[in-house]
C-alpha cells in the first residue's frame, strides 16, 4: 500500500488518480495536476505559502498527504478566481494595497484571507492580525496586506 | 522535505487499528491531523514503515457531555474544540485552543494528537493536567483511562503501551464561580510556548475555594504548581499578593536552556505568567 488509489474534487472536478502514499495534498497538486498556484516554501508548516481550501477550511497542503484528501472538496488558488482569470475582489484588494511585492507568499495569503472572511465578515485589525499570523512574506513588511484585508472587507468581499 | 516511503493504513474500526499496531510493533505510528507527525516525516527526523490513519473512525470525533465531564473524541480537530458548545462547559479548552498555532494548523491538528504527541511546550496537555482530566485509551484487551497526571511522563513519552490508541479525554466541568486562563510568551504568533501558564479558580464569595495551576514549556512535562496551589486555597481575594505568588511558583521550577529561551528568562517569565493567569481567572470567576 505505497501506492493509494484517490477520488478527491479540486476546484469543482472529480479526480480519480493512484498516488505513493507519502506524496503531500501540496505534491499532488503541483506535480500531479500542474496546479503550480500553490506554492511552497518551507514544507513544514511554518510559512503558510501552500495554503489551499480542505472543505471551505484552509489548511496547510505541505502536512497532509494527498491521500487524506480522498472524498474531500479541495480549492486552490487557480480554483477561486473565474475561468476568465479575473480577480476576485480579494486579489483586487491585493493588488490596489500594494499587498504583495515579489508575490512569492501571496496565493497562500489569499486563500488564507478567502477563508477567515468567510467566517468573519466584519474583522477587528487584531482579528485581521491574528489571521495573518500563519503566513510569512519576506517583503511587503505586512501593512499593505493588513490594508488589502480591511480593503476587501469593507467591500463586503467574503467571496 | 519529502518522507521516507511507507505503507498507509485507513482502517474503519478502532479493533483493526490496534491489530494493526499490535502487528507492526515499532514500525508503525499512528497518523491523527499530521501537524507534528508530518513535519517530523518530511524533515526525517522520523521514518515509518507503516502509518495508520484514524480519519475513517468515525467513533473518534465529536464532544459529548457525560456524568459531569465534557468527553472530547481524540479525533476532534482543534477548530471543533473551540466552536464546540458542549466543550464550552469546559471554558479552559477553547482558551488553550486560541493558543495552538494558526487557525490554518487548527483545521487540521486534534486534541488527541496533541495530547499523545505530549510535547511539553504544548497547550492540552497543560490543560489537561489544569482540570485532572483522564485521558481513554484502547488497547488489546480493552480500554482503560489514565489520570493526566499519569499520562504525560516526558517529552513525546506517555504512559500508553506501544499498542494502545488514544481514544478521547475526559474533562470534568467545575461549577460555581469559575474563572479560567492561559498565557503564553512565543517569539512569534502560534509559536511554541518558551513559557505558558494555564489555570482555573473557583470562588466562594471573597475567597479562593480552589485553585489549580499548571506550567508548560519549563520541563520535559507540563506540571501543576501544587505547593502554591494549597496556599491559596482559602485565602481571600484581597489578601493575595499576586507577584510574591508568581516569585515563589517560578523559584520552584528548574526549566532547561535551549535556543529559544534560557532557563533564567523562562523562570522570569514563569513568574509573570503565573501572576497574569490567577488576576485573569480570579477576574472572570467574581463575574460569573
Amino acid at each position: 500500500m505505497r501506492d493509494v488509489a484517490l477520488t478527491v474534487t479540486v476546484n469543482g472536478e472529480r479526480l480519480t488518480r493512484t498516488v505513493e502514499a507519502r506524496r503531500t495534498l501540496a505534491d499532488f497538486l503541483r506535480d500531479d495536476l500542474s496546479l503550480t498556484g500553490t506554492h511552497l516554501g518551507c514544507e513544514h508548516g511554518v510559512c503558510g505559502a501552500c495554503t489551499v481550501l480542505l472543505n471551505g477550511d484552509a489548511v496547510r497542503s505541505c502536512l497532509m498527504f494527498a491521500v487524506q484528501a480522498a472524498g474531500a472538496e479541495v480549492r486552490t488558488i487557480e480554483g477561486l478566481s473565474e475561468r476568465d482569470g479575473s480577480l476576485t475582489p480579494i486579489q483586487a484588494a491585493f493588488q490596489a494595497e500594494h499587498g504583495l511585492q515579489c508575490g512569492y507568499c501571496t496565493p497562500g495569503f489569499v486563500v488564507s484571507v478567502h477563508a477567515f472572511l468567510a467566517d468573519h465578515p466584519n474583522p477587528s485589525d487584531e482579528e485581521i492580525r491574528d489571521a495573518l499570523s500563519g503566513n510569512l512574506c519576506r517583503c511587503t513588511g505586512y501593512q499593505g496586506i493588513i490594508a488589502a484585508v480591511k480593503r476587501a472587507a469593507s467591500n463586503g468581499s467574503s467571496s | 522535505m519529502k518522507p521516507a516511503p511507507f505503507d498507509y493504513h485507513s482502517p474503519g474500526e478502532l479493533t483493526e487499528a490496534i491489530a494493526l499496531l499490535q502487528r507492526h510493533q515499532d514500525d508503525a505510528k499512528v497518523l491523527a491531523g499530521g501537524q507534528s507527525l508530518i513535519p517530523l516525516l518530511s524533515l526525517r527526523l522520523s521514518r515509518f514503515e507503516h502509518l495508520i490513519d484514524l480519519r475513517a473512525i468515525e467513533e473518534l470525533r465529536g464532544v459529548t457531555a457525560i456524568d459531569g465531564s465534557v468527553r472530547v473524541g481524540a479525533m476532534t480537530t482543534q477548530a471543533d474544540v473551540a466552536r464546540s458548545e458542549a466543550a464550552a462547559a469546559v471554558p479552559l479548552l477553547a482558551k488553550a485552543t486560541s493558543h495552538i498555532g494558526h487557525h490554518q494548523i487548527r483545521n487540521r491538528g486534534t486534541l488527541g494528537g496533541s495530547l499523545a504527541h505530549a510535547d511539553p511546550a504544548a497547550e492540552y496537555p497543560a490543560a489537561a493536567l489544569v482540570v485532572d482530566a483522564s485521558l481513554e485509551v484502547a488497547g488489546p484487551t480493552g480500554r482503560r483511562r489514565i489520570p493526566a497526571d499519569e499520562f504525560f511522563v516526558s517529552t513525546w513519552v506517555t504512559a500508553m503501551e506501544p499498542d494502545e490508541i488514544l481514544t478521547g479525554a475526559y474533562f470534568p466541568v467545575w461549577s460555581g464561580s469559575c474563572g479560567w486562563a492561559v498565557e503564553e510568551l512565543a517569539r512569534r504568533a502560534g509559536d511554541f510556548a518558551m513559557c505558558g501558564a494555564a489555570c482555573g479558580v473557583q470562588l466562594d464569595g471573597q475567597r479562593l475555594a480552589r485553585v489549580a495551576l499548571a506550567l508548560f514549556g519549563v520541563g520535559n512535562a507540563p506540571m501543576r504548581a501544587r505547593t502554591a496551589e494549597t496556599a491559596l486555597a482559602g485565602v481571600a481575594v484581597a489578601d493575595l499578593d499576586l507577584p510574591d505568588i508568581g516569585a515563589e511558583v517560578a523559584a520552584g521550577l528548574d526549566p532547561p536552556d535551549d535556543i529559544h529561551a534560557s532557563g533564567k528568562q523562562r523562570r522570569s517569565m514563569a513568574k509573570v505568567l503565573v501572576s497574569r493567569v490567577l488576576a485573569t481567572a480570579i477576574k472572570e470567576a467574581s463575574h460569573a
